[in-house]
């Protein structure tokens, strides 16, 4: 496994919103001037901020985690159940058939369930990078305080090339956050 | 129209009306985004736990001892020490399995399938109704465990895996299709519950003081940081699951009437059960969640976040699936004199005038009877009221399924074989114990996480005015505060 050498220096400019309308206008006229490494963080799921930065559930795969992962489960089982009934493990009941796949789906439906399910949390963190118990926001002194809480904010990353920190500070400061703040790893 | 307009004009005096609809407020006036955070983080991030919270947890510990004891001595000396008999084979623990996941059904279907249909009201129940199901299946997982006498013997006839006696488990089985069902059951309202406190456990680890506690919230919620992106792939999995949990929990009792219904017993045999179990879940669920509800809001003070609103709502909930359950009883006493059989009509004759005809009557007292009350309003928004009712209907379905199991049983085709069902001590030791343990796990829950979704009741303020679909998004709170 590669490890990611250490960083240091700046990771972006955090602008504080005391609304959700504020930051989506600022996301917004960000995305118009040509910024891509950037992200919104809210208290709750403000979905026009995503759409402002660019991010809609097309770019969502969650639902097809889930289709693969529900198929996979219920086929898994109902392959066990003919396999323990015909081969494994055959009881000949009054003479009634080896194969009876009726009785199969039940088992196979509540396995096409719980994969899908697992398929679709598990697979949601996975997409989203957690757990990840350390990010530089958490650096910034405004941060844990609002993000969780009732602030909104827009983070400019620095590895974004259109980035430059004085520019970038200009822009935000233009768009009346509360602060706009620097985060260091 | 007369409504409205009397609404309009006490709206002044009253400010959980809404002015605009004239409907009773989801929750009250003047909270902002800070506001909700802090009124439920504080009932967790305290260091003085309230008396009663030691009261109740002691009171409901010493019943959970007192269920480990019925169960230590249980597993000592085997299943006679129940009132099981032939042929009344099935006793309590099937009773109470089937009483305990119906409860456990309302907390599903508040979690899901209220999001599906987008009732926003839904928010400020969902977390604790979602704690509610994972112990009451918790407790219902426990009965058949214990009633195969030895359980961990029985493992290799209820999970498929290579054992060294190459035996596998009988998949054409009812009881097989339960294992599976319930533990899919189990594990999605614990997945779908722990998804939806990530973020809250967020807001708990940036809301700590303590540097462990922020530590311990820090860990649980992996790191959590509210990235709209994340958002939006967190909502599409909870919609997802929520989808997902609608087909399973509707599948779950209906996979549990299959023990009954697959079986030869009249009484049993009918093709009425799977909806009629599943509305009687519902039933019961709702019951508890009120049950629940009342003490939390009034000893927490949460009386504007679970308003008189969820209470009305969930009294109207109760109604109708209280109707589709006497639909299941009249169902079954029209087809046992409609289908000419002397059996079922037997069974029904001997199930209302029998020697336990009582319970019948108490059931129909309890289900259907008494809670026609709650068409009144007025008694529908009165606290006491519906605690009481609560508990009557908690009591009813308790009833209905002993009527099923017990009263099927005990005399069915051979008048020689006939016998009867007297529950013993140790019965009653499991059962009672088993409401002790139940609430000893509430207790820590509530003690211990957010028991209301932070994150969900944001959305309900009217600074969410950027969300359009939430009807109470648009309301502009004038004079609040």
């Amino acid at each position: 496994m590669k490890i990611a050498p250490p960083r240091e220096g700046m990771y972006g400019l955090l602008a504080e919103f005391n609304t959700p309308g504020e930051l989506v206008k600022a996301a917004q006229s960000a995305y118009n001037a040509g910024y891509r490494r950037m992200d919104c963080y809210t208290p709750y799921p403000v979905e026009e901020a995503a759409e402002a930065i660019g991010f809609t559930r097309y770019h969502d795969r969650t639902s097809l985690i889930t289709l693969v992962g529900g198929l996979l489960g219920g086929l898994a089982m109902y392959q066990l159940e003919t396999w323990v009934s015909i081969f494994a493990f055959p009881l000949n009941i009054g003479g009634r058939p080896l194969y009876s796949w009726p009785a199969f789906i039940i088992p196979a439906y509540e396995w096409t369930i719980l994969w899908a399910g697992l398929s679709a949390a598990f697979g949601m963190m996975a997409m989203n990078g957690l757990p990840q118990l350390y990010h530089p926001l958490f650096n910034a002194p405004n941060f844990r305080d609002g993000a969780t809480t009732d602030k909104f904010f827009l983070c400019l990353e620095a590895t974004d090339p259109k980035f430059s920190k004085a520019e970038s500070r200009a822009f935000l400061e233009k768009h009346a956050p509360i602060s706009v703040v620097e985060v260091v790893y | 129209m007369a409504t409205k307009q009397k609404s309009v004009q006490t709206s002044v005096q009253d400010p959980m009306l809404d002015p605009v609809t004239g409907e009773l407020r989801v929750i009250a006036p003047g909270h902002t985004f800070r506001s909700v955070t802090e009124k439920v983080t504080k009932i967790v991030l305290t260091h003085s736990t309230p008396g009663f919270w030691w009261f109740g947890a002691a009171l409901s510990g010493m019943l959970t001892v007192m269920m480990l004891t019925a169960v230590a001595w249980l597993f000592l000396r085997g299943t006679g020490i129940w009132g099981i008999t032939i042929p009344g084979a099935w006793g309590f623990a099937i009773v109470n399995f089937v009483w305990w996941i119906g409860i456990g059904h309302a907390g599903t279907l508040i979690s899901a399938i209220l999001l599906l249909f987008k009732q926003s009201w839904r928010n400020s129940i969902n977390r604790f109704a979602e704690a509610m199901t994972l112990f009451a299946v918790l407790c219902a997982a426990m009965f058949p465990v214990i009633h195969t006498g030895r359980p961990w013997l029985a493992i290799y006839w209820l999970f498929p895996y290579p054992n060294t006696m190459n035996v596998w488990p009988q998949f054409r089985s009812p009881l097989i299709w339960d294992v599976f069902a319930v533990s899919t059951y189990a594990t999605i309202s614990v997945v779908f519950w722990y998804i939806g406190l990530i973020p809250d456990l967020g807001t708990m680890r940036d809301r700590a003081k303590h540097p462990a506690v922020q530590y311990i919230y820090g860990m649980l919620s992996w790191g959590w940081r509210g990235s709209v992106r994340h958002w939006i792939r967190f909502e599409t999995a909870s919609l997802l699951l929520a989808g997902l949990a609608t087909p399973l929990v509707l599948s779950v009792h209906t996979v549990i009437s299959f023990d009954f219904a697959v079986a030869l017993l009249p009484g049993w045999h009918t093709t009425i059960f799977p909806p009629y179990f599943v509305a009687g879940a519902i039933y019961s669920g709702f019951a508890m969640v009120i049950t629940l509800a009342i003490p939390i809001r009034k000893l927490y003070h949460l009386e504007d976040l679970i308003t008189l609103r969820h209470i009305d709502n969930m009294a109207k909930v109760m109604l109708t699936t209280g109707w589709i359950v006497a639909m299941g009883y009249g169902t079954e006493a029209f087809m046992a004199w409609y289908s000419a059989n002397k059996w079922e009509y037997f069974m029904f004759w001997n199930r209302m005038f029998g020697p336990m005809g009582w319970a019948y009557w108490f059931l129909i007292t309890c289900n259907i009877a008494l809670p026609q009350l709650m068409w009144i309003r007025k008694l529908r928004l009165n606290i006491p009221f519906m605690f009481v009712m609560s508990l009557i209907i908690n009591t009813g379905m308790w009833l209905e399924r002993f009527v099923i199991v017990v009263t099927s049983l005990y005399r069915d085709y051979l008048p020689s074989s006939w016998g009867t069902y007297k529950a013993t001590r140790w019965d009653y030791m499991t059962y009672v114990g088993t409401w002790g343990f139940f609430t000893v796990l509430f207790f820590l829950f509530i003690r211990l996480l957010p028991m209301i979704p932070i994150n969900e009741l944001r959305m309900l303020l009217p600074s969410t005015k950027l969300k359009p679909h939430y009807p109470d998004a648009e309301v502009v709170v004038e004079g609040a505060d």
